[in-house]
């Protein structure tokens, strides 16, 4: 019983190599036949097309704006909620909000999607000139708004681990609780707090259907959110849609184009995770 | 006793004033802050509310026994989610089935019997690792390992196992704490009891533990209800007109898993595939598919909510 006890512990282990093995080797077609520095540095991605071109930039670039967008909006929100929630609220708003928040973590992506695509871009479109129907900014903002909740409960979690000596010995001293908020507790708690925008971006890169269904499908080297463009999982998914034959070049670049995805994801959480036990083994 | 002279007095009173006035302006900046951070919450809530509000008004009309026992069909109308459902709950029969014997056992293990050694560290920073991987990548693990590796095809068996490996941290984070928070005492209390290590597990951990597992296991499946992309990257067909043998049948065994290798769909491609068509209609059944599918996750979530505020209760009286 034990040893099936450790095999499941095990399987982590064995499923992450799985999805290294996987990405390297079913990329390996592609990385034969397209030169690492075309794939990395190129600009246009037209891989069906009979002058194929594999840049991956425009994935890229397309990838890292509706991540840093998304960003723009729940670092914001999200910190200053968190500061609502870790120094102000009572303890029933508190335990009223949280899961609620948790309720609002529960909301599957496709329906997000739905109203980034069917409310928010109609919404946007009378306020924004220019603004064309499939675009980044709206499927942005709803990504922002969707890992608001991990935002605000990680850097909650690391606010709430200040130790409240701290922010007894500066109320003793004459600081009102906002200052206690802005010079104790956020710089007592600022690598949490950078753990969770980092978490934040890894998941906002990582994000597929809101974008899939409101990003756009198109390849576009642009950094106009006005604009759609397909991002690397939009693309993968794209590209899943239609019947792709194992073993052909198409088939190896949703490979080639994932593994760049995982790398950066898990760059992101290398950082994120590193960040968070800091403040855990600071106090 | 000193007597203070005329003018040291009005200084006195003077710095009391202005101290008076830098703590009515610090109060005034904190019922600013507190302000803006209720503002925020409430902004952000309200949104999604209108969100969800708007998404009910365009689909709940829509539903009806019509809609729950049809199969998709060309005219909007006509189509129904009687293939999508039956998928998801066939998928999540698979999931649950893995994911929770497997997780419990891998949470049980890292809490209370790996030793402390290099491999139970890497164990550990793989779970927390794969907590964070893009649920893309699994589809793309799932394209390449179980679809064209082990040849298995695009079935629910497929969709199953690659949703319960994307669940399996959620399910071991669970149950790693639920057990972590069993106070010593029980356990301490079964061994001098003459209990081995399996009889404490079985008849005292597990059962303790069992709502905290509770908990991360129906979160865990709120979860894999919505996910789409690992199951779109699979190649899970859009339009599927048949339902798969039924699991359960009259004559014996009685069991069949035939089920297990057909090709299905499940609710939120099925929505997905209505959002990206042009015609208004297939949005009003895209919406009504969103209603049923919120409906489920929510349900899920706020059992499970539930489940561990009245376990905190009960923890602390």
């Amino acid at each position: 019983m034990s040893v099936l006890m450790f095999l499941s512990a095990a399987l982590s282990v064995f499923v992450t190599t799985a999805i290294v093995v996987i990405l390297v080797t079913e990329s390996w077609t592609f990385f034969r036949q397209v030169p690492l520095v075309e794939f990395l540095t190129g600009t246009v991605w037209t891989p069906v097309f009979t002058d194929a071109r594999f840049g991956i930039l425009p994935l890229l670039v397309a990838t890292l704006e509706v991540a840093v967008f998304a960003l723009a909006i729940a670092i914001p929100l999200g910190t200053v909620m968190a500061v609502y929630l870790s120094e102000y609220a009572s303890v029933r708003v508190r335990e009223t909000m949280k899961p609620a928040l948790e309720l609002l973590a529960a909301v599957p992506t496709v329906v997000f999607g739905y109203f980034a695509l069917l409310v928010l871009t109609p919404l946007l479109q009378k306020i924004i000139p220019g603004l064309a129907s499939i675009n980044l900014l709206s499927p942005s903002i709803i990504i922002g708004i969707m890992i608001l909740p991990y935002v605000v409960s990680v850097s909650e979690d690391a606010m709430r681990a200040v130790p409240n000596g701290l922010r007894e010995g500066a109320y003793a001293l004459g600081m009102a609780r906002w200052q206690v908020a802005l010079r104790v507790v956020i710089p007592g708690a600022f690598s949490g707090i950078t753990a969770a925008y980092i978490l934040g971006m890894s998941r906002a890169v990582g994000e597929t259907m809101i974008l899939a269904i409101a990003g756009g499908q198109n390849p576009n080297l642009t950094f106009d959110p006005r604009e759609g463009a397909a991002t690397i999982t939009a693309y993968i998914v794209q590209m899943s849609l239609g019947d792709l034959p194992h073993g052909s070049l198409a088939y190896a670049t949703i490979f080639s184009t994932g593994l760049v995805l995982f790398l950066i994801t898990l760059i992101f959480n290398v950082a994120g995770f590193y960040l968070r036990n800091r403040f855990r083994e600071a106090y | 006793m000193t007597v203070l002279s005329p003018i040291e007095s009005a200084s006195a009173s003077e710095a009391t004033r202005s101290a008076m006035r830098a703590i009515a302006s610090a109060k005034r900046t904190d019922l600013f802050v507190a302000g803006l951070g209720l503002f925020v919450m409430l902004v952000s809530m309200g949104l999604l509310l209108v969100l969800v509000g708007d998404l009910m008004i365009r689909g709940l009309s829509r539903i009806d026994y019509d809609f729950l026992t049809s199969f998709p069909s060309r005219r909007a109308a006509n189509a129904g989610i009687l293939s999508a459902w039956v998928g998801t709950l066939l998928v999540m029969l698979v999931t649950a089935f893995l994911a929770i014997p497997i997780g419990v056992m891998a949470g049980v293990y890292l809490e209370e019997y790996a030793p402390k050694n290099l491999l139970s560290n890497i164990i550990e920073i793989n779970v927390a690792n794969l907590a964070g991987v893009p649920s893309i990548i699994y589809g793309l693990l799932a394209l390449g390992f179980f679809v064209y590796g082990l040849d298995l095809g695009k079935t629910i068996l497929v969709a199953g196992m690659t949703l319960a490996l994307l669940i399996l941290p959620v399910v071991i984070v669970a149950t790693r704490e639920a057990v972590r928070s069993i106070p010593r005492i029980v356990k301490e209390g079964a061994y001098g009891l003459g209990a081995d290590k399996w009889q404490v597990m079985w008849h005292y951990i597990i059962p303790a533990a069992r709502p905290g597992i509770l908990t991360g296991a129906i979160v865990g499946l709120s979860r894999a209800i919505g996910e789409t992309a690992p199951i779109i990257t699979i190649g899970a067909l859009t339009f599927i007109a048949f339902l798969p043998p039924a699991p359960v049948s009259s004559e014996f065994p009685f069991i069949n898993f035939d089920w297990l290798n057909e090709g299905f769909t499940v609710l939120p491609i099925q929505m997905f595939n209505w959002i990206s068509r042009p015609q208004a209609a297939f949005h009003e059944n895209a919406a009504a598919t969103g209603v049923v599918l919120m409906a489920l996750t929510l349900s899920l979530s706020g059992t499970a909510i539930w489940i561990r505020y009245r376990l905190r209760r009960n923890v602390r009286n």
